[in-house]
């Protein structure tokens, strides 16, 4: 009788938690509903048909390379970027911080139109550009900055985030140890930051890889997955639009699910 | 020569001004304050981490006030640990010798080092496995690596239990031992000053009060804050008697002439004993008590202090006792005047070179 009193309940069937789980299966559903929907529509033979199309092959090849190198090339800027904002207080810190966070709020189409004014021939980087012997419009170097600018936020924030975990004491120690602040930088916060950058990273990546509005409006040509389900979509109909779709979600997830592994299997490095 | 001048820093809630100190070649010294009066943030100034508002610091007659940290040759161990958790042990005690041009031998100084520091064993080891006594050893041979002209220690035994804490002291008398190096130790325990320091300063409210060797400062306190701080003026070195097989635990301490009864658990060897001077009564016979520390001799000065009267009495050494202005005029104590002094053995603190 007494040991009944000091019984703890077992949360698990609080009716609370009961009402907050039931909630949280229908936003699942509205996930998982419409894509699994999609899956079961499309027949293995439909699928392995798309496979084979040169257009959807190129496209999905397109399409993993350009949002790779694009989170490559801006993360060279981006993370030591990322490392002032964490480290450093500056005058109008406030508004840098906002205006990275802008491609985020921004309609992706406003951003393309945005983006196509100085990529195209009359625009600055045109300029520079067809002078170099390139150009944005129509090219991979035009989605790739078309992918760029609505992913980046993605990386600066979490690779901002890991750096401002770093405790300070220890760049401190490395400092008073002799070191210089670059090799402070280089063997002690990026590493420590690694797993935050990492999944900066994956997640610019995966953000540039389903980018469509903006990349639409630099380059409908050389055609990318996301424009090519649209087209589908648009010169065949929905059931002509699915099994790239179908094939291209595969794809994603397959990468993804390989990185997050290859990302989660490194210990983090602050534990 | 480490010579710090007239530094001034405001940092809330810190502030330390017109601190003034030198330290010389063979001196161990150790900075004595509660906690919170701004030693740390002294010591960060001088390692350059925190830039002084005023003042000026010189090291071997070259002024550092305004040189980058990573030139001054001034290492600092932190209060808590600051080992690289993403490398092993090797790899932390390698980060300063690799930082520099050099790349030779390497493997070899880390191995010496390890050896030095008994941390062998544990080269392999990432720091999170580390206990307490390990890490700080790991922390002190990283900082011994990158082979400073001046080792700053910031609290270096306060979180470390017995065992590791006497090995640790003993470590840093070797490294001192050397001379190769100044140390400047920062505590708020004085038994970390008894039993290391060679010069001692005393710091209160962001500014040095009292700075001298310890026996000046622990005898001779100047202000009353000094004396309630350090609070011994009865501390005498000596040799403690290893222990008996009898099961007692009351073991006889030898200084010079005299021999006092401790109670510890310590086991023997040099050392200091301290006892203060509110354990210490007086009386005009040698009455049997249960104080197991007894003593014949003459007064030599009878001096009010603060609440109550300071009776110095000669034993062969001179002992201060705390007594009330009563028991002055009841026993009418005065100089020149015959007496026994006692206390108890648990109330003689030993503690250990």
């Amino acid at each position: 009788m007494q040991d009944t009193k000091y019984k703890i309940r077992n949360s698990r069937y609080e009716p609370l938690s009961l009402v907050f789980a039931a909630l949280g299966g229908l936003v699942l559903l509205f996930i998982v509903a419409p894509l699994a929907s999609m899956f079961v529509s499309c027949s293995v033979p439909e699928l392995a048909e798309t496979a084979k199309d040169n257009a959807v092959q190129s496209s999905i090849w397109l399409t993993l390379w350009t949002s790779m190198a694009a989170t490559m090339l801006f993360a060279v800027a981006a993370i030591p970027f990322s490392y002032i904002l964490a480290r450093k207080d500056f005058p109008l810190k406030g508004l840098v911080t906002a205006i990275i966070d802008l491609p985020i709020v921004i309609p992706h189409s406003a951003a393309g139109i945005a983006l196509l004014g100085i990529v195209s021939k009359n625009g600055i980087l045109g300029e520079a550009a067809s002078k170099m012997g390139f150009s944005f419009v129509g090219t991979p170097a035009g989605i790739m900055a078309a992918m760029a600018f609505v992913s980046i936020p993605y990386l600066i924030n979490s690779a901002r985030d890991g750096f401002l975990a770093v405790p300070v004491r220890l760049e401190k120690a490395a400092l008073n140890l002799g070191a210089s602040p670059l090799r402070v930088f280089l063997t002690v916060s990026a590493p420590l930051a690694w797993r935050s950058i990492l999944s900066g990273s994956i997640l610019m990546w995966a953000r540039g890889m389903s980018e469509f509005g903006a990349v639409l409006i630099i380059a409908y040509h050389p055609m990318i997955t996301p424009v090519l389900i649209y087209e589908h979509f648009g010169a065949f109909g929905l059931k002509h639009a699915r099994p790239a779709a179908v094939l291209f979600i595969g794809v994603c997830l397959v990468f993804l699910a390989a990185l997050r592994l290859l990302a989660g299997g490194k210990n983090n490095a602050q534990r | 020569m480490l010579s710090v001048r007239e530094i001034c820093k405001h940092l809330s809630p810190f502030a330390i001004k017109d601190v003034s100190f030198e330290v010389s070649e063979d001196q161990y010294f150790v900075l004595l304050g509660r906690t919170g009066v701004g030693k740390s943030v002294l010591l960060e100034t001088i390692a350059g981490l925190i830039r002084p508002d005023a003042g000026r610091i010189f090291l071997d007659g070259k002024d550092i006030t305004n040189e980058k940290m990573q030139k001054r040759k001034i290492a600092l161990v932190f209060q808590n640990s600051t080992l690289f958790p993403h490398m092993t042990v090797y790899d932390n005690i390698a980060y300063p010798l690799r930082c520099r041009n050099g790349k030779t031998k390497i493997r070899q100084r880390v191995d010496e080092l390890a050896e030095d520091f008994a941390v062998s064993h544990l080269l392999a080891a990432k720091t999170q496995t580390l206990s307490g006594g390990e890490s700080q050893r790991v922390s002190l041979a990283r900082a011994v690596a990158s082979e400073p002209r001046c080792l700053l220690l910031d609290e270096p035994l306060s979180s470390l239990d017995t065992k590791s804490r006497s090995q640790m002291r003993a470590l840093l008398r070797k490294i001192h031992g050397r001379g190769r190096m100044q140390i400047v130790h920062v505590t708020h325990d004085y038994t970390e000053a008894v039993s290391l320091a060679t010069h001692v300063a005393v710091m209160e409210d962001g500014t040095i009060t009292q700075a001298g060797s310890v026996e000046h400062i622990f005898q001779h306190p100047k202000s009353d804050f000094v004396a309630r701080f350090v609070g011994i003026k009865n501390f005498f070195k000596g040799s403690l008697q290893e222990p008996s097989d009898q099961g007692t635990n009351t073991r006889c301490f030898t200084s010079g002439s005299l021999r006092f009864s401790v109670l510890t658990e310590s086991s023997g060897g040099p050392g200091f004993v301290c006892v203060r001077s509110e354990d210490v009564t007086i009386s005009n016979t040698a009455n049997p008590t249960s104080a197991r520390n007894n003593f014949e001799g003459t007064i030599v000065d009878v001096v009010p202090a603060g609440v109550g009267v300071e009776v110095i009495v000669d034993i062969g050494v001179e002992i201060a006792a705390m007594v009330t202005s009563e028991s002055v005029k009841s026993l009418e104590l005065g100089c020149g005047k015959k007496v026994w002094v006692s206390f108890k053995a648990s109330a003689v603190k030993y503690v250990e070179e």
